[in-house]
Order: structure tokens, then sequence, then C-alpha cells
């Protein structure tokens, strides 16, 4: 069991979020660069006091929980001694804690014991990244944050990093990470926080969040039409009329379609799919869009 | 938002996560940089065999008859000393600019376990160069009583944390790799007004009084009174108003820091 609340004052980057996050999930935490991704997860780990509001992890607060064992983090970048082995990192950092997983087991799991007696400074970025992940595994923790971990990794290094987190919440650990890779919510995630302007626009399994995402616009030139009529009709989401043209957003856009070519003179008529893409990019560039059909927790 | 908490025993580490490993890791890390390791021990060797040899069998002037080779042993082991320390404070500098300070953030490790593992490593490794030094001059040829070479090398040793301090608020003043680049040569200058490279009496009067005031000049007196005999209250006044400048310094820019991060 565990419970996270977070609220920070009114103009600065995260604005009043709640957000509360059960044992064993996997939660992507999405948005583009600036939504306020990491500045929550520098207060969720202590790094940065909110201006109002309060984080509690497990009951602590976020330096006690660290202390404890409980949350540990991947951050993006730096952080680590260059003129230090892999190994020596791992030996360091596990003499801070009380009590911690051995470190050939850690260096393990995060697939570098064949590079531990390497330079850090001789790291590439994804043997880094896993160094960093060796790191928070150490003590154990009930909570795993991960802060966009693939930045500036190649694919390769990406897709062994994912490995090896997805083996470890396999395992029955709860992981929360930032991105702003729709593929990588999409593919690791139970749970998708979509975050725009540090608040949360969209909260649900990824198929729901999908499922918003699933529809496609049909577009046609329609002189006259009723808005309130088109919106009526079975499938359509939400109607709206510019002028001689009317976009309607459905599920079903061959039925729509059918109707209006055979009870309408409409014409010019354009079907277009919203893709996942899409649906991110409206979400979190402040389109207004219906989030009605979206889980609001 | 109440959470269970699990009935375990407090996993909180003692001394806020202060570890031997880590500081035998961090002593271990200077000894393995080549130019930490010429500035600290090689350096203040050779400027003995340099300097000092050639002055083998003279006394430091007619007033005073102690050997003036010994004289320049207890200076360039308070160099080395003051080397060593302001170089494992200011590794701060390097290590905030690495972003290694925001890492520990994120262990139990609290920053003032982490300042503490700083000092001693300071303290250690100022040891090990005064030890060299001290080595390295009685192999020369320096023979003093056994009270003066302890004296001595404690007064060298000890006082080498006002530097330790200088260390600290200049590695918390900025985030920068390059710290030691611009230290050294303003270490060998105070060192010059400490009186550490020539004696202070050669220097013009108003460079003698001026010097007086400088960081270096009461830990290079203290250490040498064992065998100057002209020991003086004006040098402790001198190491205990620069330890609190540079204490104080560090420590309002150390708590500036962990505020802000």
């Amino acid at each position: 069991m565990r419970g996270l609340t977070k609220r920070f004052g009114a103009v600065t980057a995260v604005d009043q979020l709640d957000l509360r996050i059960e044992q064993g999930e996997v939660v992507a935490f999405l948005g583009p660069n600036g939504a306020g991704k990491t500045t929550t997860i520098d207060m969720m780990l202590g790094l940065a006091r909110p201006t109002a509001g309060s984080v509690e992890v497990y009951g602590h607060t976020p330096t006690d929980a660290i202390a404890r064992g409980r949350i540990a983090a991947v951050m993006q970048t730096g952080g680590l001694l260059k003129d230090v082995t892999v190994a020596e990192t791992v030996r360091m950092t596990a003499s801070f804690f009380s009590r911690t997983r051995p470190v050939a087991e850690v260096l393990e799991r995060a697939g570098i014991t064949d590079i531990a007696d390497r330079r850090v400074a001789k790291c590439s970025g994804g043997q880094q990244q896993r160094l960093r992940f060796a790191l928070a595994l150490l003590p154990d923790p009930d909570l795993m944050v991960l802060d966009e971990p693939t930045t500036g990794m190649d694919v390769e290094g990406r897709r062994d990093f994912w490995n090896a987190i997805r083996a470890d919440a396999q395992a029955g650990r709860t992981v929360l990470f930032a991105t702003h890779y729709l593929e990588e919510a999409d593919a690791y995630a139970d749970r998708i926080v979509l975050i725009r302007k540090g608040q949360v626009v969209a909260d649900g399994t990824a198929s729901e969040v999908k499922a918003l995402a699933a529809g496609r616009q049909v577009r046609a030139t329609l002189p006259g039409a009723d808005e309130v009529r088109l919106a009526a009709l079975p499938g359509v989401d939400r109607a709206e009329v510019r002028g001689d043209t009317v976009l309607l957003h459905t599920n079903d856009s061959d039925a729509i379609a059918r109707y209006l070519l055979t009870q309408t003179p409409a014409r010019d008529l354009e079907i277009t799919s919203r893709n996942l893409e899409d649906a991110f990019l409206a979400l979190t560039s402040g389109e207004d869009l219906d989030l009605e059909g979206t889980t609001q927790r | 938002m109440t959470a269970a908490t699990l009935p375990s025993t407090d996993r909180r580490p003692a001394f806020g996560g202060f570890s031997l490993t880590y500081l035998s890791l961090e002593i271990r890390r200077v000894l393995r940089n080549r130019r930490s390791l010429f500035f600290i021990l090689v350096m203040p060797a050779v400027f003995f065999l340099l300097f000092g040899l050639p002055q083998k069998g003279q006394n430091i002037d007619q007033a005073n008859s102690a050997a003036a080779i010994a004289y320049i042993m207890i200076s360039l082991a308070v160099y080395g000393a003051m080397t060593a320390s302001t170089a494992t404070g200011g590794a701060v500098a390097v290590e905030r600019a690495q972003g290694w300070s925001r890492q520990l953030r994120l262990t139990p490790l609290r920053p003032p376990a982490y300042v503490a593992t700083k000092v001693l490593s300071a303290l250690s490794l100022s040891l090990l160069s005064v030890i060299v030094e001290f080595v390295v001059g009685g192999i020369g040829g320096v023979r003093m009583p056994a009270h003066v070479w302890l004296l001595a090398g404690l007064g060298a040793w000890l006082g080498s944390l006002v530097f330790a301090a200088l260390g600290l608020f200049v590695g918390y003043l900025a985030p920068a790799e390059n710290v030691m680049q611009f230290m050294g040569p303003i270490l060998a200058l105070l060192a010059l007004f400490g009186g550490l490279f020539v004696p202070l009496e050669v220097l013009p009067h108003v460079m003698q009084t001026i010097a007086k005031f400088t960081p270096v000049y009461g830990v290079g007196s203290i250490a040498r009174s064992p065998l100057t005999h002209d020991f003086s209250w004006v040098a402790v006044l001198n190491v205990v108003g620069w330890t609190a400048v540079f204490g104080l310094g560090a420590a309002l820019l150390f708590r500036r820091d962990t505020a802000r991060v």
C-alpha cells in the first residue's frame, strides 16, 4: 500500500497535481518536454521542495523514504564520478545503506557484470544508464522512479535497458517512469498518466488512452449543416461546423461516410485517422479535446 | 494519504550513511590521479632535494642556530599538506559539476556525512604528504630531536585543516571541473607569503607585514616553532581567524547548496 499526493504552487511548473500510485503498477508519466515531469519527480525524491502541497512515500517524507531504501531513482544524465570503475561506484553507493542487495547481484541484473572493472568515463551512455539502474537496485526499493531513462541512447541501448527494467518489474516492483516517447509508454506501462503544463490531462490504462486516440475524423463540405443533429448521429463523438465544412469525430467512420454521402448533399468527403501520436499531441499541446471518454482518477 | 508502513525496523543508516568504504575509496581516488599525486607527494619532495639539500650544514641565520635544511623540510611539509587538503576539499566543485552530489541525494548519505568524509580524506592525505616529506628529509640528512619531529609534523598536519576549509569553501562557491587549475597558483602565492619557499626575513618590510595577515603564515610559523623556538600567539590568532573565515564561508555556501537542490 502506498500513497502519494503532491501539489505545487500556482504559476509554476507543476500545478496542483494529485496522483496516487498503487503497489505493483508500472506507470508512465508521459508528456512533452517542459510539461513538469522532471520537476514532479524531483519533488517526489526530495530533490526539490514543493511550494505548496506535499509528497508522501510509504508514509515517509521523500528523504526519509530514500534513507530507508523504500524508493530509488534513475536520473537522466550526469551524477556519476568519471574516475572510478563501475564496480567501485556500486560498492561506494552500497556502503551508504544499512542493508543492500549484493553488489554482484545488482551488476548482474543491470547487465553490466562484464564491464565491472571499466572506468565510468569509458562507458557508453547506455552502459552508464544501466549503472545508474544498478545503483537504484541496491536498496531493493519498493518504488523505482526513472526520469527519461533512455534519453540519448541508441536503439540497441534502449532495448537492453528496457529489457532489464521489464524483467525487474515482472518481479512485482512498482515502477514510475517519465518519458516523452509515446512508444515507450505504450510498450511498457500498465497505466499512462498524461501531463501537460504541470497538470494531469489524462490518466488510464494504455488501452484507455489509446481508445481516446483511436477515433477517426470525417470531413466534408455540407452547406447549411445542422451541428446538433450531426452530433446526435450514432457513433459521433463530436461534431463541428465551420462555415460549409463539417468535422465529425467518430469511432465508426464507415457508417458516417455512408450516411453523409447517401442521406445528405455532402461532398469532398475525407476520412483521416488520428493515431496515438496525434492524440498525444492534441492532448499535450493544449488543443481543446473532449476528455469525457477517459477515466479521470 | 495514509500509507501502511511496514512494521520493519528502521533501515536508516547510522551516522548519516558515513562509511569507511567510502572514505577509503575517496583516498584511493586521489592517489590514483597522477596529477594530484604529483602535487601532493612528489613536488614537495623534489623541492626539498632542489632547494633544501644545497643548504645542508648551514644555519638559518646568525641569530638562529637551527639547521636551515630542517627549516626548509618543515616548510615544504606544510606546503604539501595544504595542497593535499585544498585539493581534497576543492574536489567538491568537480563532484557538483559532474552531478555526483545530486546522485548522493538519492542515497541515505546525508550532506554533513559527505563533508565529514571530505575532511577526513583531506586529513589522511595531508598526513601522508607530511610523512613522505619527513622521510625524504630524514634520508636527506635532517637531524632533529624526536619531540621536534613530532610537534612540527603535528603542526603541519593539523594546520592543513585551515585549507580543507578553504577547499570546501571554493568547492561550494562554484561547480567547476578545473578548480585546482586556478587554485594551484593561488596556493603557491599564499605559500610564498607564508614564508614556505623563502624565509620572510628576505622579503621587503612591507611584504613581511602583509604576510602576517595571509592564511599560510600562521600554520607555517606554528609548524616551525618547535625548531626555531619563536612560537607566537599572533600565529595562533592567524590560524584561528582564517579557519573561522573559511569554515564559516564553507558552511554558509554548503547550507545554500543543500537548501537549493
